[in-house]
């Protein structure tokens, strides 16, 4: 194999299903910067100062979200504290067929805080979300080259099942499946609960949730999607009984109940009104401390309110990578620039 | 001056004379060409033509049945008698055209529901799926008789003597509910691949990629999402099935042996009815009529005006069903449709 350099820009690894070790050719390392952002350096950029509270540099009072404020609404919000990495992106690489839709993308994955992907239609952000759980894999004739790690092990060698319950997806649009709200959410937990009775056959350690278990888990799941107070008083009421904006939300509750350490939005807002968007964004404001959350979205006022970090995509590549404060307010890279100040998109 | 007030109320506006109403029809056949005009009657008259056949069928046996059928002649067994009022009823063939279509549709439900989901989720590889589905469809088009002969050749062979009953020589028989059963699951089980694969084929894809992205198998989602939504297709296509089975003639008289009673094959009870020979209802109206041995018409009247009851009512069964099937779907569709404008395929 030739050295890094020797290859053409505009050259692309030949598609192969899962090429772990396939290094693709990079000449010109698409982030700047070295790609992790300390908290500490956000804190101190000019432009953070303004708004950062004078708590001190290791805890920031989160400002309520999004619309909840008038005032943020349009400003880029503080990053949040201590955030864990649970996710890296090294060298991803995807494929449907012979066309590469995503290229040579590195990116963090963090708790604590919020990632938004943004990029024009075609720009690979889908796909590099779903490409996050393996959904990608549904797809025939998707290829992959590159890492993806979840807490340090690769997702390759993770049982697909198992990953795509550690790292869940909510969809652009409400699916929520043609069954009671209890049931939708009580969903993802009910194989654990069959699982759990083949142990005990099997004279294996470990109770699996009961009835009770099970409707508090379900309980807990809608209060953290924001949905109990408004649904609880009848949860055998039909899912698709609920409105649109709820359908969302019990999309999102059903993907927290498993409790996943990664939370997967495409897109979650694009077919709900206003009104229904701002209750889900401060959901997910609210979500990144106990869950790394990655949202797709194709809006970037949104984008500003939930996210702490951004990554800005465009034909597949990703063209720049910080701080929500960075890449709206300075970005470093041409696009960038043209794309947040509405030149194309 | 306040009291200049119209004291007499304003008469209640009328509609502008010639008031247009919007009509789906609207289009007068008088502007229509020749040919069309033409094509457009014998439209009419085919479809009221076959109405009134229908029509005439029913209103024929009932006329003719209804003036011989008796409860004594259900409830009563066959016997051989040269006297018409002493040679019995139709409680064999009754009870023979009940289990068989039992057990045929036992069989077929399962297995056909079972084809259809791997035919519409898995279908892997694709070579073999393209022969299934035209393994399905030959069997639907090959003609009962030969269906008979096959089965009749196979069945008699020693190793399938388990199904039926030796002969005194000591040869199989081949001849039993069970091998006319197995044979007739046939004739239902194409409608029955039919009816589950276009409703699966017709569900949003997105209930799968809900379910997978929860972290469910393949065979989780099919059995937890999409069959409980696609029963009433199923059913549908189980009571077509059954009617089918009820209908058939030649199996019958081949596999079945078309006794006059039902013989018992010895053994435990069910075994013995199962593996022994049998009659249905079309056996018997084809004996009983002027081409068959009985030759007792008016008895074949009865017998046929019960099974075309049957026959109906399993129709009018499956149309309930398929009513109740389309309504649930469309119930799907409307709430998916009401977020998006996703229009149905």
């Amino acid at each position: 194999m030739s050295g890094p350099g020797s290859r053409s820009p505009h050259h692309v690894p030949p598609a192969r299903r899962i090429v772990p070790h396939l290094k693709p050719t990079v000449v010109e390392p698409p982030v700047p910067q070295p790609a992790p952002v300390e908290p500490a350096a956000v804190m101190a950029s000019p432009v953070a100062a303004p708004m950062a509270p004078a708590a001190g540099d290791t805890v920031v009072q989160r400002p309520p979200a999004g619309l909840a404020e008038p005032g943020a609404a349009m400003a880029p919000r503080a990053g949040a504290a201590q955030a864990v990495e649970r996710m890296h992106l090294e060298s991803v690489w995807l494929a449907y067929g012979d066309r590469w839709v995503v290229r040579d993308v590195t990116l963090p994955v963090r708790q604590g805080e919020v990632l938004a992907l943004i990029g024009a239609s075609g720009s690979g952000k889908t796909t590099l979300l779903r490409s996050l759980n393996r959904l990608t894999e549904i797809t025939a004739g998707a290829a992959r080259a590159g890492r993806i790690t979840l807490d340090g092990d690769e997702i390759d060698g993770l049982e697909v099942n198992d990953l795509r319950r550690r790292v869940s997806m909510v969809f652009q649009q409400p699916n929520p499946f043609p069954m009671s709200v209890f049931e939708n959410v009580a969903y993802p937990l009910r194989e654990e609960r069959s699982a759990q009775r083949r142990r005990r056959r099997l004279g294996l350690p470990g109770r699996g949730p009961g009835r009770a278990e099970m409707q508090a888990a379900v309980a807990e799941a809608l209060r953290r999607a924001g949905l109990y107070d408004e649904v609880g008083d009848n949860l055998d009421r039909a899912a698709l009984r609920l409105s649109g904006g709820q359908q969302q939300r019990l999309c999102i509750a059903r993907s927290l109940a498993a409790r996943p350490e990664v939370l997967l939005l495409d897109e979650p807002c694009s077919a709900l009104d206003p009104i229904s968007t701002a209750t889900i964004e401060e959901l997910i404001v609210g979500l990144r401390e106990s869950v790394a959350v990655v949202i797709v979205t194709h809006n970037l006022q949104q984008a500003m309110r939930v996210a702490d970090h951004v990554a800005f995509m465009h034909l597949g590549e990703l063209v720049e990578y910080g701080t929500s404060r960075q890449v709206f307010g300075e970005p470093r890279q041409q696009r960038t620039r043209e794309y947040v100040s509405g030149a194309f998109g | 001056m306040a009291s200049a007030a119209p004291t007499v109320p304003a008469p209640a506006p009328k509609p502008p004379p010639g008031l247009y109403r919007a009509s789906l029809t609207r289009d007068s056949v008088r502007t229509w060409p020749l040919s069309d005009r033409i094509a457009y009657l014998l439209c009419w008259g085919v479809g009221i033509g076959l109405c009134l056949i229908a029509v005439a069928i029913v209103v024929f046996f009932a006329v003719e049945g209804l003036s011989y059928l008796s409860v004594h002649l259900l409830f009563t067994h066959e016997n051989a008698s040269p006297n018409q009022s002493s040679s019995g009823g139709i409680l064999d063939p009754l009870e023979g055209t009940l289990i068989l279509t039992a057990v045929a549709i036992l069989i077929a439900a399962p297995l056909g529901v079972a084809v259809g989901v791997w035919l519409s989720e898995y279908a892997r590889p694709a070579w073999l799926a393209r022969l299934v589905e035209s393994a399905v469809d030959m069997i639907a088009g090959t003609p009962d008789i030969l269906l008979a002969l096959f089965a009749l050749v196979i069945f008699a062979r020693p190793a399938f003597a388990f199904l039926s009953s030796r002969s005194e020589n000591g040869a199989v028989v081949g001849k039993s509910f069970l091998t006319a059963g197995i044979t007739l699951s046939l004739i239902a089980m194409p409608m029955i691949v039919g009816s589950t694969r276009e409703a699966l084929a017709l569900l949003p894809n997105h209930l799968r990629e809900a379910s997978h992205a929860l972290g469910k198998t393949r065979a989780r989602t099919v059995r937890k999402v999409l069959l409980p939504l696609v029963r009433p297709d199923y059913a549908r296509g189980a009571t077509l099935g059954m009617g089918r089975i009820m209908a058939d003639t030649a199996i019958v008289i081949y596999v079945l042996g078309a006794t006059e009673r039902l013989f018992s094959a010895g053994g435990p009870f069910p075994l013995s009815v199962l593996r022994g020979e049998g009659t249905t209802l079309t056996s018997y109206v084809y004996q009983n009529s002027p081409a068959g041995e009985g030759f007792a018409p008016q008895k074949a009247y009865a017998a046929a005006f019960v099974l075309l009851a049957f026959v109906v009512a399993l129709n009018l069964l499956a149309l309930f069903i398929g009513n109740r099937g389309e309504r649930d779907r469309r119930s799907v569709w409307r709430a998916i449709a009401s977020l998006g404008g996703i229009r149905r395929p």
